[in-house]
């Protein structure tokens, strides 16, 4: 971890700049928009994973809080679009810390498990709770603003999106190299040898996954007003599946390897369309191909090979 | 008094009594070894007094307070560390970074901070970086600093581990077989490196089946076997106590 790691940054912000103007069309804009939203999210979800070494199979379930507290607070009680992302990223740490405590006392598979639960509950209940959120018609989303001023375009949301992403991976950076990240890490390394130079175990999970969770009910909300329109699907398991892959295949314990997953996974859909129908079989052989021969994910494996390291 | 002081210490698993009713106590500012066959409870005594382990009965105290059923984060905060037998030693991180991560305690672990790259944690971040780098030199790691810790040799780690440990500022620490495993060569090193940080205050309690070297450092000895305390000592006694030769030796040797 040394100066060098930023270098990577100044790459992203100078590739998100360049991107709009050399982009065709809409449709790849709204495609470069997507594929932004998703890195963050993996950003947090990484942290989490990668490096902290827990694991989270309902993070869907988060982004989904954010999401419907973006469209039911302003459709139904008038609130302004900010202050209810904010509350419903208030709502989601809220429910992350308390349910974190007694999830964090269980390794491996049994903390998939309880996340994994966690996740289909808060998916089960927007379903269900059809009165405010529509049921699995979902709802549509008030548009964003603030000021008189009202994020319409695809263009406006680009630049939002861009500069969220490029906080979040200086952060990110940050965080890592810091006291808290090594504390993340090495217990995720040794969690008995952390123990005994200090570090609170437990607490440090819980604040990891609540920030991870608090990372996705942000986008939830931020892709709510973009896309214009919530569902149920938002919440749902295969989407934390899918989030879960992005991180897998672009590299645990990575930063730019969260980009990374994050842009080919929102891409490879799109681009496999041709395929009509085989699309998902092709997927699940790249999928499976990449894990065999890229086992730690794309960033880490190619960082080795060019000996760079991240 | 004593600095650390045991007293009746038992922990049960099931029904294997892994240590049984030991007693006794370490004084500031010396080097007390534990020793005893394979299984005889040594690590299990060091997982108790370090709070891995919780004891089924009996009590711990350090400097006058009981710590029995503490966490080892909640002793670390009273400056006992300690290194272990089987290594761990994380190795997803650098060799350096593991040695920052001993110091845990000592830094500002703000989250808020830490994300916003404030410019007074980066200084201390950077201080923190070159005084683990002295202290990699201090155990005789200097030319490891940049490393991966899973780039490195199995010997080396073994002093990773120390200088980690040293990296807390501890007063008490506790040696899980460090020169189990090296060459004749690294086991003198280390018997040097003991010297060393017994000298500069710390007191060190040392698990070590390497008898030249227990003999060498230790001021004085504890022996356990099948769980008990068989003897305490200074070297001199122990070397000539009956019920120790039979224990290492068999009966009647």
């Amino acid at each position: 971890m040394k100066k060098s790691v930023y270098n990577g940054l100044y790459i992203v912000i100078a590739i998100l700049v360049v991107l709009p103007f050399v982009l065709p069309n809409s449709f790849y804009v709204d495609l470069a928009i997507r594929m932004a939203i998703n890195a963050v999210i993996v950003l947090g979800l990484n942290l989490l994973v990668g490096f902290a070494g827990q694991i989270s199979l309902g993070h869907a379930g988060f982004l989904g809080i954010g999401a419907y507290a973006s469209a039911v607070l302003p459709t139904h009680f008038g609130w302004h679009p900010l202050l209810a992302m904010a509350a419903g990223a208030a709502a989601t740490g809220l429910l992350a810390a308390v349910v974190a405590r007694p999830i964090f006392k269980l390794k491996g598979n049994y903390l998939a498990m309880a996340t994994l639960g966690l996740g289909i509950i808060i998916s089960i209940a927007l379903r269900n709770e059809a009165q405010w959120t529509g049921g699995p018609d979902g709802m549509p989303v008030p548009a964003m603003g603030m000021f008189g001023f009202e994020l319409t375009n695809d263009k406006q949301w680009y630049w939002v999106v861009a500069i969220l992403l490029s906080v979040s991976v200086w952060a990110s950076l940050n965080l890592i190299d810091s006291p808290f990240g090594r504390a993340l890490r090495a217990l995720h390394g040794s969690e008995v040898a952390s123990q005994v130079v200090g570090v609170d175990v437990v607490r440090y999970k819980v604040a990891i996954f609540v920030l991870s969770a608090v990372f996705a009910s942000l986008m939830g909300s931020v892709t709510a007003h973009y896309v214009g329109f919530v569902s149920p699907n938002f919440a749902d398991f295969f989407h934390s599946i899918e989030l879960m892959t992005m991180v897998v295949i672009g590299g645990m314990a990575s930063v730019y390897g969260s980009l990374v997953g994050a842009v080919l996974l929102t891409a490879l859909p799109q681009a496999l369309a041709t395929f009509e129908g085989w699309e998902t079989v092709v997927f699940g052989a790249i999928l499976m191909l990449s894990m065999i021969f890229l086992p730690k994910g794309l960033v880490p494996t190619l960082a080795a090979k060019f000996g760079k390291g991240e | 008094m004593s600095m650390l002081q045991v007293k009746d210490l038992s922990i049960h698993f099931g029904g294997v009594k892994a240590v049984q009713n030991v007693t006794f106590n370490i004084d500031a500012g010396i080097v007390y070894a534990v020793i005893g066959p394979n299984g005889a409870g040594k690590t299990t005594l060091f997982n108790l007094i370090t709070g891995v382990y919780k004891p089924t009965t009996g009590e711990i105290t350090l400097d006058g307070e009981g710590i029995h059923g503490k966490s080892p984060n909640e002793l670390a905060t009273r400056g006992v560390a300690r290194t272990f037998q089987n290594l761990q030693i994380c190795m997803n991180m650098s060799a350096v970074e593991n040695v920052m991560v001993g110091a845990h305690l000592r830094l500002d672990r703000n989250l808020v901070k830490a994300a916003l790259r404030l410019p007074g944690l980066k200084k201390r971040d950077a201080e923190l970086r070159e005084e683990a780098s002295e202290l990699m030199n201090f155990v005789g790691l200097g030319q490891y600093v940049e490393a991966r810790a899973d780039a490195m040799s199995y010997g080396a780690l073994k002093r990773l581990e120390i200088a980690r440990a040293l990296a807390m500022k501890p007063r008490l620490i506790f040696l899980d077989e460090p020169a189990a495993g090296l060459n004749p060569k690294e086991t003198i090193e280390v018997d040097h490196l003991v010297r060393k940080i017994a000298d500069s205050g710390v007191t060190v309690v040392l698990v070590e089946h390497d008898m030249k070297m227990v003999m060498n450092l230790s001021d004085r000895i504890l022996v356990l076997n099948y769980g008990k305390k068989l003897a305490e000592g200074t070297g001199e006694e122990i070397r000539t106590n009956p019920d120790v030769i039979a224990a290492y030796l068999g009966a009647h040797a």
